[in-house]
């Protein structure tokens, strides 16, 4: 009935003058506000790109110095070198770690939601995760500076040496000495991390067609073999975008790895040791340097760099879909 | 479902790019000489309200020249206190006033006068040292306080003092337990501020002479007084530098361990007196002459209430 009447509202509309203007209107706005988000990525990408370049264009260093493991951006130690491998090497291996400690837990977790958990189970975890993704992250950062870091310490401080009879001394491990950590940097950032690739995640089985698992079971395979060999081969696209975009997301995050990870420029020795982050660094000198130094134009760098670390996952996430959509 | 997620994801990576684009655009040139001199020298409203004005609040001291307008200062952490407080008593005392003021740290407030998108600039280190020449020559100079920092170590250290050949030695890294300067078998934990900051660059110059700090290992870097006061105080062995103010709050001060420099307590006092040496200019500065409500401002700065009263209840030294 209410159909009918709106349906007649539709025709008595279309026959009123200057319609095509009322029905126009709204979509211009709306094609408007697209293009105009269109415009300020694109304008960012350049802008980025531009001032990236900088420190090679104008401050004339040389591409391959970025390369290099030395961070001596200050004129009043002498002779500058922007060596970013610290900063870039810092951010792949948090990063790593991250994702090695996140992967498994948040899969297993979106299984779980997905194929096993009772109807009441789901009704509890899926608002906790809801609440997990809006923790801001100056949270985390703060739950690990004063709970994190100084557990790290007090437990693991001591060095881990393995000795073997005859052999002696074979490994040593250094102990937290201070707790802030490149393993307190992973650890936050995989909490952080857990909510996007779990949902991701779940999406992806719940997107697996029901017949599947029913043909499966029909088969008698038990319900493990149905996801071993049935649907996680089928939501497999699905799960790796839920990682690329957890890793862009870790790759990211400023705040919270910078408060606990100890912010030390040097490559990557135990995961014990303090390290650095892109973000982190630029975070902590973009106020004290001005515009046109060749630091703060490194640092601009170091954000070129970022982008190109979340456009790569982006293309990757749009590669593993079209596998996906074509198969 | 999952490619509804996916473009949720897209959204707020865009989201978070355009956040980052209108922070660093935020320092686009904006002249703004909102100042307008007032016609007559105004006297404090309560002094004009009250029959007799000696007994007012000190806030509304007599001698406030009052000049309506909105200016901007921005810059350095470490002098923001005291301008922020010294802003809200000229503001109390002159109602058709406003002065807000910025943190950002000293580069930020350096290139933002140069730029002329603030009236004022604060920095603990001269435009010389951060700006080219004709950025520089552009600025004028308001040293408006002297501020101090300190040595600071965790608890269980139980050294008081240093001489300045064994902070060379611990900063540069040849000295690395704590039991070869007098303390306990410990090893230090260096925790720094960011290379660009100007406390580092303070104390590199005057404790350090200039030498080159250890890095790697087990060094940190922190990038605000606050960060570094709670990994000073968490971390077992651990030495950094902190500004008075900060050190001075009884929160911090009992989780700190402050040591003397060559002997002499790091007191206001003995930074005043010129014995105490780990202390700089605040600097203030403006671009070009200052005129109407940024001169009256920075005239009050140097006023009684400001150099006599607040400066040493904030922990800073007065320049005059």
């Amino acid at each position: 009935m209410a159909q009918l009447a709106a349906a007649t509202r539709l025709s008595s509309l279309r026959a009123t003058p200057g319609l095509r203007e009322r029905v126009d209107l709204p979509r211009r706005m709306v094609f408007i506000a697209a293009s105009s988000m269109v415009a300020v990525v694109a304008l960012l990408l350049v802008f980025i790109t531009w001032q990236g370049l900088q420190l090679f264009l104008v401050n004339g260093v040389p591409v391959d110095q970025i390369l290099s493991s030395t961070w001596q951006p200050d004129p009043a130690n002498g002779q500058v070198i922007f060596g970013l491998l610290p900063f870039i090497a810092g951010t792949v291996f948090v990063t790593v770690v991250a994702l090695a400690i996140s992967t498994p837990l948040s899969v297993g977790l979106a299984l779980f939601l997905s194929e096993v958990a009772p109807r009441w189970a789901r009704a509890i975890v899926q608002p906790a995760l809801e609440i997990f993704v809006g923790i801001p992250s100056v949270v985390w950062g703060w739950l690990g500076i004063t709970i994190l870091v100084p557990f790290l310490h007090s437990t693991f401080g001591e060095d881990i040496v393995v000795s073997l009879p005859l052999a002696g001394e074979v490994l040593r491990v250094p102990g937290f000495l201070t707790g802030f950590s490149w393993m307190a940097g992973a650890l936050v950032l995989s909490i952080m991390i857990l909510p996007t690739i779990t949902s991701v995640s779940y999406d992806s089985f719940r997107a697996v067609p029901q017949e599947l698992r029913t043909g499966s079971l029909a088969l008698g395979t038990t319900r493990w073999q149905a996801i071993r060999h049935i649907l996680v081969p089928a939501a497999l696209p699905g799960v790796l975008t839920a990682v690329v975009l957890g890793m862009t997301r870790a790759a990211g995050e400023a705040l919270a790895v910078q408060m606990v990870i100890g912010n030390s420029p040097s490559l990557p020795g135990a995961i014990t040791q303090p390290l650095t982050t892109l973000t982190s660094q630029i975070t902590m000198d973009m106020g004290n340097t001005v515009p046109g130094e060749p630091w703060q134009n490194a640092l601009w760098t170091m954000s070129l760099v970022l982008l190109a670390i979340s456009i790569t996952s982006v293309v990757l996430v749009r590669l593993i879909n079209k596998r996906r959509d074509a198969r | 479902m999952l490619n509804g997620t996916r473009r949720i994801g897209a959204l707020a990576i865009a989201a978070a790019m355009l956040a980052g684009a209108c922070s660093s655009a935020g320092a686009s040139p904006t002249p703004a000489p909102t100042a307008t001199p007032a016609p007559t020298v105004a006297v404090s409203p309560s002094a004009m309200d009250s029959a007799a004005p000696a007994t007012s609040a000190p806030a509304a001291a007599p001698t406030v020249n009052c000049v309506a307008g909105t200016i901007t200062a921005a810059g350095s952490t470490a002098l923001q206190p005291l301008v922020d407080a010294a802003a809200k008593q000229y503001v109390a005392a002159c109602p058709g006033s406003t002065v807000t003021v910025n943190g950002g740290g000293s580069g930020t407030g350096l290139s933002q006068v140069a730029q002329g998108a603030v009236q004022i600039g604060n920095s603990d280190v001269t435009a010389e040292s951060k700006l080219a020449t004709p950025d520089a020559a552009k600025l004028i100079d308001h040293i408006v306080a002297k501020q101090g920092w300190i040595v600071v170590t965790n608890k269980d250290v139980t050294v008081t003092n240093l001489t300045t050949q064994q902070e060379i030695d611990i900063w540069t890294g040849k000295t690395t337990n704590w039991k070869d300067v007098g303390g306990p078998d410990k090893k230090i934990v260096l925790i720094f501020r960011p290379a660009s900051s100007g406390t580092r660059s303070t104390f590199k110059k005057i404790v350090l002479g200039g030498k080159t700090e250890a890095t790697g290992g087990q060094t940190l870097t922190e990038d605000s007084n606050g960060a570094v006061t709670t990994a000073v105080g968490s971390t077992s062995g651990a030495v950094s530098v902190i500004g008075f103010a900060y050190y001075n709050d009884p929160a911090n001060k009992a989780k700190l361990n402050g040591l003397q420099l060559d002997g002499v307590d790091a007191t206001v006092a003995n930074m005043t007196g010129g014995t105490y040496k780990l202390s700089a200019d605040g600097h203030m500065y403006t671009s070009g002459q200052p005129s109407g409500l940024t001169a009256a401002f920075l005239d009050y700065m140097m006023s009684p209430a400001i150099q006599g009263t607040l400066i040493p209840s904030l922990f800073y030294a007065p320049v005059k």
